[in-house]
């Protein structure tokens, strides 16, 4: 049986149980990449981190769940509140959406039923986790707008602009494994990785998915929607309480659909890793195994995420924009030609794929060896004449300045000493009077 | 008569269900979108009206198109849509005024045929088309849905789908024209450059707009600066927002700056006196 007829044979108590289980797995895995990211990072600025809440502090998270939804709620007098309150709900419910068509596993028995570890596995599934981003952001840009204050606003619109820009890399970098694969359902895309992942097979792709899945969650370097240095919170700056607590739960939420996404895409998805496949005739890809290689394909991931937090500064918005819609964009178009190009010629004339790596080497060498007979960039000519405002214009020593020696300056430094001391006593004269 | 019961013979309970729920919400949002003040609350009922009908196209078994909507129009063009809005600021949409003459007879004209043009659609669909089925070669069976759809696309009906892209690049580039033809004249500014011409006096000062004030009554950013003199700066009250927080906060700037009527001696809390 294929993966949806098994899935159209579970019953409905099988179906709850995997619902339930997904939307556990959402907010647990919120809570320990809170505190993960906070024990990490602190890490990484050689700081404890939090280290009150149980042991070594690892239960921080479960207290700020607790606290969280009841904190005061403060709605601004300003706030288009039908809206206001709108917004957090629609950015959770289309983060926990997607989770429904990613493939955590093969057929598994559960109580006795035979299974998928997947809810459904619809014939468009990659559309599915897109689509779901696409909404998510409704819930950032209605904040922005609803909370009626101009912090907010610009974060809004910023996330507006950011997540259709980089919607479009994300789209394209899919589109040469779906060529690749021959199916937009995301089974089927597991399946087609049996002989080699497509993260080496398609490295340009995996590169450029692996950029835009973090301008697509609005994380560090990318978060300007939220960019406390400029925008206080961003977005979110006027939210409080439960409300605040739901944005933070789809930000994370996302950030582990895209990465359990970039493992089914790029990383052989429930599959078992190279040296551990090769075991007992692939035993450990079987029952329950792949569950574990799942989760640790997205949990490294997960890591990349906070390690990129804690070491990139944020990218400021027209860099960010430019890297998406002069970089990204166009290499990936150039590269998805290439790849249809290859294909074609693989379909039509036997080729080997020897033949192709070298014509291939060839055409870069070639490349490379035209790139040097471009022209360099012409250096701005300066116009002596004028004088600079601010920049140049700053007092500078003249080249020939000779440097007085020690002792004809030692005197000049007693008379300013002289000079400060006797200021000092006229100060005092005047407190006395 | 015949047709319909036909067609209501074949309807099964969940697709019944599913349309009496998403039907009357597409319905509700396109009437919302006509009728709501505000140009965003109109922009989002358009959003509910277009993921109904995604949705019916799903349950329609057609998951490629139903997705694409999202995605598509309400993903990206909706975005683009609020954007604008946004952009434009959140009251100057408000305006009542007809810009265009003549525009509701020609919209209510233009609307009646519109409505024949769907009502003959699809009258002639429920007469003269003779259905197929799902299961035929060229819906979702032989190789599935997806597969049909692109085999029809880059196929038969290749030549219709470049035009249409033809026409959308055509419109982009037109657009993109449109909007840098003054900046490519006047060739970018350097960060310098700029600098220069504020001092020159090019522009309107030579510094940035003072922020928001912040005070002990008040923390949010449309508190207005205050100057020396105690006189509110109106350059620092933000041009997006000013038009709803200026009236809105009008008492409570009066308050901060000290210009509203003083609290007696004997009043316990200043603000309450006032009110009574």
């Amino acid at each position: 049986m294929t993966r949806a007829q098994l899935l159209a044979d579970d019953p409905l108590w099988l179906i709850l149980i995997k619902a339930v289980a997904l939307l556990l797995l959402g907010a647990l895995a919120t809570m320990a990449m809170i505190i993960l990211e906070r024990k990490i990072v602190a890490r990484m600025q050689h700081r404890p981190g939090p280290n009150r809440v149980g042991p070594n502090g690892w239960f921080q998270s479960i207290a700020d769940a607790i606290k969280l939804p009841f904190k005061e709620q403060i709605i601004p007098d300003t706030a288009d509140r039908k809206v206001y309150f709108l917004a957090p709900i629609i950015s959770t419910i289309p983060a926990f959406l997607a989770f429904s068509v990613i493939p955590f596993g093969p057929e598994v028995s559960i109580f006795g039923e035979r299974t998928v570890l997947q809810l459904v596995d619809l014939p468009v599934g990659v559309l599915v986790v897109l689509a779901c981003s696409s909404l998510g952001v409704y819930g950032i840009v209605l904040a922005g707008w609803a909370s009626g204050s101009p912090y907010p606003l610009l974060g809004g619109l910023r996330s507006a602009a950011q997540v259709i820009s980089y919607e479009i890399a994300m789209g394209l970098s899919i589109v040469a494994v779906i060529l690749y694969t021959g199916s937009l359902s995301t089974g089927d895309i597991v399946d087609a990785q049996a002989s080699g992942w497509y993260f080496y097979l398609l490295i340009p792709s995996f590169l450029i998915y692996c950029v835009s899945m973090v301008g697509e969650t609005n994380r560090a370097p990318f978060d300007l929607p939220e960019a406390e240095s400029e925008l206080v919170g961003g977005f979110h700056t006027e939210y409080s309480s439960m409300k605040f607590a739901l944005f933070f739960l789809a930000e994370y939420v996302n950030m582990v659909i895209v990465s359990a996404f970039c493992t089914t895409l790029f990383l052989g998805g429930y599959m078992a890793p190279w040296p551990v496949s090769l075991i007992g005739d692939n035993y450990f890809n079987t029952g329950w195994w792949p569950l574990l290689w799942f989760f640790t394909k997205t949990w490294f991931f997960l890591f990349v995420f906070i390690w990129l937090r804690g070491t990139l500064p944020r990218m400021r918005y027209d860099q960010f924009m430019r890297l998406g819609w002069k970089i990204l964009v166009p290499a990936n178009l150039v590269w998805i030609v290439l790849v249809v190009a290859l294909r074609a010629f693989r379909n039509e004339a036997e080729i080997s794929a020897t033949t192709i790596l070298v014509a291939g080497g060839i055409v870069l060498v070639v490349l490379i060896g035209l790139s040097f007979l471009l022209p360099d960039r012409a250096a701005p000519d300066e116009d002596s004449d004028r004088v600079p405002v601010t920049g140049g214009g700053y007092p500078i020593p003249p080249l020939d300045l000779v440097v007085p020696d020690k002792d004809a300056a030692a005197p000049r430094r007693v008379r300013r000493k002289r000079q400060t001391a006797s200021v000092g006593a006229g100060a005092e004269k005047e407190t006395e009077q | 008569m015949l047709l319909a019961q036909q067609g209501a013979a074949t309807v099964s309970t969940g697709e019944a269900v599913s349309f009496w729920v998403l039907g009357p919400l597409a319905l509700a949002g396109a009437l919302g979108m006509i009728f709501a003040r505000n140009a965003v609350h109109s922009a989002l009922f358009l959003v509910m009206t277009m993921l109904s009908l995604g949705c019916i196209y799903m349950v329609q078994q057609a998951p490629f198109l139903g997705f694409v909507q999202i995605i598509v129009y309400t993903g990206a063009i909706m975005m683009l849509f609020l954007f604008v809005l946004m952009l434009v600021g959140r009251d100057a949409s408000d305006s009542v005024v007809e810009v265009l003459r003549g525009q509701r007879l020609w919209a209510g004209v233009l609307g009646v045929g519109l409505a024949v043009l769907i009502t003959g659609a699809v009258a002639r669909s429920l007469i003269d088309v003779t259905d197929q089925g799902l299961a035929a070669d060229t819906a979702n069976g032989g190789r599935g849905n997806v597969a049909n759809i692109g085999q029809l696309i880059f196929s038969d009906y290749l030549f219709p789908f470049e035009l249409t892209s033809a026409l959308l690049i055509t419109a982009a580039v037109g657009a993109m024209v449109l909007g840098y033809v003054n900046r490519e004249q006047r060739g970018r500014r350097t960060q310098k450059e700029l600098v220069e011409a504020r001092f020159r006096g090019e522009h309107d000062r030579p510094s940035p707009l003072p922020g928001p004030g912040v005070f002990a009554t008040a923390n949010s950013v449309a508190t207005p600066a205050l100057l020396p003199d105690g006189s509110v700066a109106p350059e620092s009250l933000s041009r997006l927002i000013e038009s709803t927080t200026a009236d809105k906060l009008a008492a409570e700037r009066e308050s901060v700056a000290g210009t509203g009527p003083a609290a007696g001696t004997r009043a316990l809390a200043p603000g309450k006196e006032e009110s009574r």
